[in-house]
């Protein structure tokens, strides 16, 4: 039998634990997240210049109002909504095919498989500028299969037509390989007998697909859905390194266009303002993943 | 038998697609200066290391030729790259596994809001946050500093050093530790000398994931430095030559970056599936 005492050693010796071991994370969290966080909530009723030294003073809602009031705002987030859903469409539909198609194993199926998801591991801005490379109108790879098939050349990034889907091209480059691993989890994880009772019962390969295949594997889709468009809603390296935005205002998703008015304007009380309604679309995002997640675990 | 050949055949082109343009970039950063550009394009050409040589200032008269105005500054920012990745990567696992542990052990109150919480923090886009950052950077005199880009990496790693660490903590049984403290060790002993070293591959796993995000992070590096800390990827980017972009130099600059990611990623390779989903997924 343990002592009153030795029970109360314990009690304390796990609440130091508790204390030391979560403590720091919470505290770092609160002070490099919350506090800036706090701050441009403050900085965004005001008419705060990061460049120009001049008196502050309190706007009220008026930087709100004028984003919120801004047709080009609403442009930008267009071109983001038409971006995000082209990549992660194809993503999507590209990265579940090729989980159907590695699902049985052969030799060298996990040299190959661990190779397809090497571009997801680069650093964007990196694969943005060796892709600007290959989408080069004149000495460029890519313009050079299109000639080798006869077809006429492209000018992938700088035809206003063209630009946002090279953007796309790329992005979908990048992450199919995250919904194909995703998806090839899900589908290596169905117990191989549910197939065994269904060929018992003779059943159409249509009927398998439709009844035990895609009701097993589409709640791991729906989360690497959720995971890829809170990513792409944000994309930014790519944008900026490949167009910049352009031609024009072509490819000036919301993020880029953010950067522009902090960074470049530096109306740096407006653009707290359009991060907070940004901010919030995200947050309504995350919710719905956080709440999948949730549900997924258990 | 067709269908194994078809499947044969669509396999390979999938994988033409991935990795031809990695390979493309690789083979540029060895081609001479008129090969970059040849119409068609040379799938055989004759090697040089000169934009190796005058990346790293081995060569430097040789950079003139390209274009290039002065010392190329790839040598001191990857090394800032080194520093900057590591160190924010050692003190964000620290952070998480202690942090993992005591959420996987014991009952903390509010134990679920605590970890979506910590979650949230990283769902947060990254121009959002730069904005606030940039300004209480500037207050602070943190701007182009390495211990800013340290906290900062530290940070944006941390929420998912905690998540993948718990899920890591959940597998090593109770029942280690609990032998332990009946063996009269106290519940830190335990932990630092029973749990860390069952929880060793899990720590190696996330320690690579934070690594490679904070080696390819750019957007940070981009407002918050400039000279002194400024890392490579920014700096590849702004590799730029009189006389149009030193796409020979570009190359080269990303093969030596790129590397030590895809060597991780062959290490990790286990774990993708898990990293990339936070721990959701535990396969």
């Amino acid at each position: 039998m343990k002592s009153g005492a030795q029970l109360y050693r314990k009690e304390i010796e796990e609440y130091r634990m508790k204390l030391f071991f979560i403590g720091p994370t919470i505290l770092v969290l609160i002070v490099m997240n919350v506090f800036p966080l706090i701050w441009s909530l403050g900085l965004s009723f005001t008419n705060y210049s990061s460049l120009v030294s001049r008196k502050i003073s309190f706007v009220g809602f008026a930087n709100y109002a004028k984003i919120l009031s801004d047709p080009f705002i609403w442009k930008y987030f267009q071109i983001t909504a038409r971006l995000v859903v082209v990549a992660v469409g194809v993503e999507f539909l590209l990265g579940f095919g090729l989980a159907l198609l590695l699902k049985e194993r052969f030799r060298g199926w996990g040299l190959v498989t661990t190779l397809m998801l090497i571009p997801m591991m680069l650093s964007p801005v990196v694969v943005g500028l060796f892709w600007t490379f290959i989408m080069d109108a004149n000495f460029g790879l890519l313009n050079f299969f299109l000639s080798f098939f006869g077809l006429r050349r492209v000018l992938w990034l700088t035809d206003p037509k063209i630009a946002l889907y090279s953007i796309a091209l790329v992005d979908i480059w990048m992450w199919t390989p995250f919904v194909m691993l995703i998806s090839l989890t899900g589908l290596l994880a169905i117990p191989q007998s549910l197939y065994e009772a269904a060929d018992i019962d003779m059943a159409s390969f249509w009927f398998k697909f439709r009844r035990i295949t895609l009701p097993l594997v589409s709640p791991l889709l729906i989360l690497a859905v959720l995971f890829r468009v809170i990513d792409a809603f944000k994309m930014f390296d790519l944008v900026f390194i490949m167009t910049g935005g352009g031609p024009g205002d072509v490819t000036e998703t919301i993020s880029m266009s953010l950067y522009r008015l902090a960074f470049n304007k530096f109306k740096t009380g407006e653009s707290c303002a359009m991060a907070y309604i940004i901010l919030i679309l995200i947050i309504a995002l995350s919710n719905l993943l956080v709440r999948w997640i949730r549900r997924t675990r258990v | 038998m067709v269908w194994k050949m078809v499947k044969g055949i669509l396999i390979v082109l999938v994988l033409i697609f991935f990795l031809l343009p990695i390979y493309w970039i690789v083979a540029t950063s060895f081609k001479q200066w008129p090969d970059i550009f040849a119409i068609p394009p040379k799938f055989v050409f004759r090697g040089t290391f000169v934009h190796y040589l005058t990346l790293f200032n081995i060569r430097p008269e040789e950079a003139a030729k390209f274009g290039q105005v002065g010392k190329s500054l790839f040598p001191p920012r990857f090394l800032n790259s080194v520093v900057i990745a590591g160190i924010s990567t050692v003190l964000s696992v620290a952070l998480g596994t202690f942090s993992a542990y005591a959420f996987s052990r014991f009952r903390v109150r509010g134990e679920n809001d605590l970890l979506f919480f910590i979650l949230s923090t990283r769902m947060l886009p990254p121009i959002v946050v730069g904005i606030p950052f940039f300004v209480v950077y500037r207050a602070l005199g943190l701007i182009d500093t390495h211990i800013g880009l340290i906290l900062l990496y530290m940070t944006f790693n941390l929420s998912f050093s905690v998540w993948l660490m718990k899920g890591f903590m959940d597998e090593i049984p109770r029942e280690f530790e609990e032998a332990a403290l009946i063996d009269g060790y106290t519940r830190f002993e335990a932990f630092f000398k029973v749990i860390l070293p069952q929880a060793l591959s899990g720590i190696a796993a996330t320690a690579v994931f934070c690594l490679i995000a904070a080696w390819n992070e750019f957007f940070f590096a981009l407002i918050l430095t400039s000279e002194k800390a400024r890392t490579a990827p920014p700096s590849i980017a702004a590799i730029q030559g009189t006389s149009g972009i030193n796409w020979g130099q570009i190359a080269a600059g990303v093969t030596v970056f790129l590397l030590p990611v895809v060597v991780f990623t062959f290490f990790v390779r286990k774990y993708l599936a898990r990293g990339l989903t936070f721990g959701v997924i535990k396969r």
